[in-house]
């Protein structure tokens, strides 16, 4: 990947045509504020193409009943659509087998399956947690939780002002008491693409497992959890044009089997006596209760649609949109980018100097500009960068040229007001 | 529709820029914190109350220029107040804020805080223009902290 400060604002070209994909984004032909929508809140949660929201439909319309419980037509169809999307999750992601796809509410919810299943078996007191100085609230509060509990400890790996990990730093917070690392992949709040890996296979040396926040990578990158070699990903369909309510954690059989279930209840068990229960296989022994059926299947459909858009080409798309945005905003006098790695992800998070961004973000919508201003739940990066809060604006692959130059005419047009 | 015009109007810019009443008081017998939670926006509020009048209030805070505007004019409304007055003021705001009274048409005490009224058509920033004054409630209830998330508006 090219340094976006290397080239500046280049004239766009790129892989994919977003003006032919956008008819197929019902929400993306709204107006607000009387001005045509520009979203450019994707890493908060993307917007959902037709084929993705039909297959909701078709599935309420004709397919629904509860799954893996009866043996009428209508459950036989929900349970093998209801696999097939496990099937598609596990292809998309390139896992072994359908038993390491757990189907949850979202990445919180892997995150926390982890922190019960895994954490309380296998942390105690005195063991060590590496997390890093740019995680999503929901990748360090369960981890305080457990700490709290269990008389563990947090150890943070620092960055650098670019928004990079320090490489030297991590590999020198391990030690015997090490349990597990939990990691972002792609940062919410600056972009970052941690070089996620090496650091696998640093910890592996280790003989440490290694927990991916995948939330903000599935959207955006092919990931393969055979080549990352990673033990643990937690992702959520919403950010990938799926539903609310729906998410994936990958987790290695072998690990899997030795963890606690997280939630009891009906599907994780195969018997159940007063005195005693024995737990469903894998992955059911994780999937307690009535499933998001319908969530689960659409978000099979919309990992579906991003296959047929291709990974690479929304990938080299979005990067075109970054170094182009990326470009015009340094130009921009009292812009301040706040995240600037060498491998980022079409996230710019930014300050203007004099205004706070929540003024800047209500500025931009009367514009039709969507963005978001606050902490992005990643509040140590804020304090870590010394300013309260961000403006950020997050792309997709269906946003176009022509919306970064939209950002870039409402900004303008914010700093007069506040001139 | 909202215009840009409508809601950031001179006088909020004016008080964004140079902020009334700015700072701590050495001498306070009240203060509170307020937090609000969504954009990790905080003020901190002091009072010198002295037979039950507002002697003299000071507030702190980093927060967007809706809230720093608000907090400004709100402690330039109150000083030399009593409490019962500033409190009447607090729900007058607080209802002009999320649309209960119509300040076109219904009687009010809040002269140039109506500026604020703007911002009754979007929701989010209506907890900014509030949490001075649910600050200032807090404060009066001997309460250490107030947030946008909790009590009524
Ligand atoms: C990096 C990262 N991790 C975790 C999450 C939490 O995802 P969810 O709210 O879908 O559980 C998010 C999204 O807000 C995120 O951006």
């Amino acid at each position: 990947m090219t340094s976006p400060a290397a080239k500046k604002s280049a004239p766009p070209v790129s892989a994919l045509e977003p003006e032919r994909l956008r008819p197929d984004f019902p929400i993306l032909q709204s107006r607000v504020h009387g001005k045509p929508l520009v979203y450019l809140d994707n890493a908060a949660s993307s917007q959902m193409p037709r084929a993705v929201i039909e297959r909701w439909v078709r599935y309420q319309e004709r397919e629904h009943a509860n799954v893996h419980r009866a043996v009428h037509a209508l459950s036989e169809t929900a349970t093998r659509e209801y696999e097939a999307a496990r099937h598609t999750a596990m292809r998309f992601i390139n896992a072994r087998e359908a038993r390491e796809i757990i189907f949850t509410r979202g990445t919180t919810e892997g995150i926390n399956l982890v922190m019960h299943g895994f954490g309380r078996a296998f942390i105690n007191q005195g063991d060590e947690i590496i997390l890093s100085a740019m995680e999503h609230h929901s990748n360090i509060v369960p981890w305080q939780m457990l700490c709290e509990e269990r008389g563990a400890r947090l150890r943070v790996i620092p960055m650098n002002d670019a928004g990079e990990l320090l490489l030297d730093e991590y590999e020198k917070l391990f030690n015997p008491r090490t349990k597990l690392v939990a990691l972002v992949h792609v940062s919410n709040a600056l972009g970052t693409v941690n070089p996620v890996r090496g650091m696998i296979r640093a910890a592996h040396q280790h003989g440490v497992p290694v927990l991916l926040d995948g939330a903000q990578a599935t959207p955006h990158m092919r990931v393969d959890v055979q080549d990352l070699d990673c033990d643990f990903y937690a992702f959520s369909g919403h950010k990938m044009c799926g539903p609310t309510g729906i998410g994936v954690l990958y987790g290695k059989a072998g690990l899997l089997e030795k963890m606690q279930p997280y939630q009891g209840g009906g599907d994780m068990i195969l018997s159940v006596t007063f005195e005693k229960t024995t737990y469903n296989a894998l992955p059911y022994k994780f999937e307690a209760g009535t499933p998001p059926i319908a969530a689960a299947i659409t978000l099979g459909a919309a990992m579906d649609y991003l296959t047929a858009v291709g990974m690479e080409r929304i990938a080299q798309h979005e990067q075109a949109l970054l170094s182009y945005a990326t470009g015009q905003l340094r130009e921009i006098k009292g812009v301040k980018l706040i995240g600037a790695a060498r491998d980022k992800a079409a996230v710019l998070s930014f300050t203007l100097e004099g205004i706070h961004p929540h003024d800047a973000g209500t500025l931009l919508d009367l514009e039709g500009v969507a963005i978001r201003a606050g902490h992005h739940c990643a509040q140590p990066v804020m304090q870590r960068f010394g300013v309260p809060a961000t403006a950020r604006a997050s792309f997709a692959f269906y946003n176009t040229f022509a919306e970064v130059d939209a950002l870039i005419a409402g900004i303008h047009k914010v700093q007069k007001v506040f001139a | 529709m909202t215009d840009a015009r409508q809601l950031y109007q001179e006088v909020i810019l004016d008080h964004n820029k140079k902020p009334r009443n700015y700072g701590v008081l050495a001498d306070a017998n009240r203060s509170a914190e307020g937090h609000n939670p969504l954009c990790g926006d905080h003020i901190s509020l002091s009072l010198r109350v002295e037979h039950d009048a507002i002697r003299d209030i000071a507030f702190q805070g980093e927060t967007c220029a809706i809230c720093k505007a608000s907090a400004s004019m709100m402690t330039v409304a109150v000083k030399g107040k009593n409490v019962g007055d500033a409190g009447s003021l607090i729900q007058e705001f607080r209802d002009m804020a999320t649309g209960k009274l119509d300040t076109q048409t219904q009687a009010h005490h809040l002269g140039r805080l109506n500026v604020f009224a703007g911002v009754r058509e979007l929701p989010t920033r209506v907890k900014c223009a509030v949490l001075p004054w649910h600050t200032l409630n807090a404060a009066f209830h001997n309460q250490p902290s107030a947030t946008t998330e909790s009590g009524e508006f």
